[in-house]
């Protein structure tokens, strides 16, 4: 399939904020740290990372949860601070923020092609319903890219996730919500 | 931030949290009982939405405060007296019919409250009100849909659904009270007036329990009490369980 690239605006701008970060080498540094649940996306990726500030030996990171339970978040936190650390950086502190609340327009584009492959349909791979939420089908699956597949329950593995299964090749698969 | 207001911030900041975490406790007790895998999972998630707003709320309080206590204290070395959850949160599980009834009138609660709340001039409030706003939207469809199933699906299940609406139906007049505490924040604009609400909610949640062929009960009865720590006996038998683990092993980490 011939994918042609539209970047929301909200990714452009986190890409433009990191490409004029001085502190450009974190933001490749913390490329590393992934979403425990979900290995095949970097924090940066998901759009979690939201700021990395450095003043003298300080740094500061700032992250933000996909859901307020979502319990990677501590997992997150302890593994930013490890990589920040290993890499010869002592003072490091690791700031949440709420405010902007997260959205999935901020997933990277290769973060959405890699959930793809990993066998979770990205945001995009499904027309919401009249009230913006998760459809009761049609989403495409990601194992044989059918759209003939229906909802089985609104909240999947994880609470950014709803379940679906294939009608055609019967696979159930995960479905990362467009919040 | 006036001291007057401030007390008032950390004590609707409790109230709030106080919500959240009763209920998600109460939704928690579900895991493993759900009525099939999926179902299970979906309660799951929902509790977990509950009990991280419940976190924001007791973090910004503890902030507010500024009494050493953390996070950790506001929920687990409170008694039932000093908790301040609206009772509807405390009632206990019950059958399924009964959890997603009082899901429903809690979640359509969120509903109306929530895109309030997010006009906070309270920046915290409103980044925590703006978080759960989004989660709401799927809480209500997935209770608005129970309640559709179970009201018109069998007898059995219509009778049981109905009869949780008229067991529940006294505890959310308290839904809509004010007190002095709330009035001073409504009117410096930093919480809600949830006086102004009831209407819209009761035309939200009328309008799904006529769906569902149930029956919306009279306001011939009324409980109130949570706000000012007189709750029902569940909630104590609730922290009991929720508490044990922290009270006996206090100031333990891992």
């Amino acid at each position: 399939m011939n994918e042609i690239s539209l970047m929301p605006a909200e990714q452009y701008q986190r890409l433009q904020q990191r490409n004029a970060a001085d502190v450009k080498e974190l933001w490749d540094l913390l490329d590393m740290i992934k979403d425990p649940e979900l290995p095949v996306l970097s924090i940066w990726d998901l759009g979690i990372l939201r700021d990395i500030k450095r003043d003298g030996d300080r740094i500061t990171v700032t992250i933000t949860p996909t859901y307020s339970g979502c319990p990677a978040m501590d997992n997150i936190r302890t593994d930013v601070e490890k990589a920040l650390n290993d890499a010869g950086y002592q003072e490091v502190t690791v700031n949440m923020s709420l405010s902007p609340a997260w959205s999935s327009e901020w997933m990277s584009p290769e973060g959405r092609k890699n959930l793809r492959e990993y066998g979770i349909a990205p945001p995009e791979d499904a027309d919401l319903d009249e009230d913006g939420l998760t459809p009761e089908a049609h989403a495409q699956c990601p194992h044989c890219r059918s759209r003939n597949t229906r909802r089985i329950s609104e909240f999947g593995s994880t609470a950014c996730k709803a379940l679906f299964q294939c009608n055609d090749c019967n696979e159930p698969f995960d479905y990362f919500k467009k919040i | 931030m006036s001291d007057a207001i401030k007390q008032a911030t950390l004590e609707y900041v409790i109230r709030l949290g106080d919500d959240s975490v009763v209920l998600g406790h109460r939704i928690s007790e579900w895991v493993s009982y759900g009525p099939f895998l999926e179902e299970d999972i979906a309660y799951g998630n929902v509790a977990l939405d509950y009990i991280g707003r419940a976190r924001m709320y007791y973090s910004y309080a503890a902030e507010l405060a500024d009494d050493g206590r953390t996070e950790d204290d506001f929920p687990y070395m409170r008694s039932d007296r000093e908790y301040r959850n609206l009772l509807l949160m405390e009632m206990p599980r019950g059958d399924f019919a009964y959890s997603q009834v009082r899901q429903l009138l809690a979640d359509a609660y969120a509903a109306v409250m929530l895109p309030e709340l997010v006009k906070s001039k309270d920046e915290t409030i409103a980044a925590v009100a703006a978080k759960a706003i989004k989660e709401t939207k799927y809480h209500l469809r997935r209770s608005r849909d129970w309640v559709l199933r179970l009201g018109d699906g069998t007898e059995e299940s219509h009778k049981r659904t109905q009869k949780a609406v008229d067991q529940l139906w006294g505890y959310t007049h308290e839904l809509f009270d004010m007190d002095e505490t709330e009035q001073l924040l409504a009117d410096n604009g930093i919480g809600v007036d949830v006086s102004k609400l009831r209407d819209a909610w009761h035309a939200m949640v009328s309008e799904i329990l006529t769906t569902a062929t149930l029956t919306v009960p009279d306001d011939s009865w009324a409980v109130r009490g949570g706000r000012t720590g007189y709750h029902t006996e569940n909630l104590g038998h609730m922290l009991t369980e929720m508490q044990i683990v922290h009270r006996s092993h206090p100031g333990c980490q891992w």
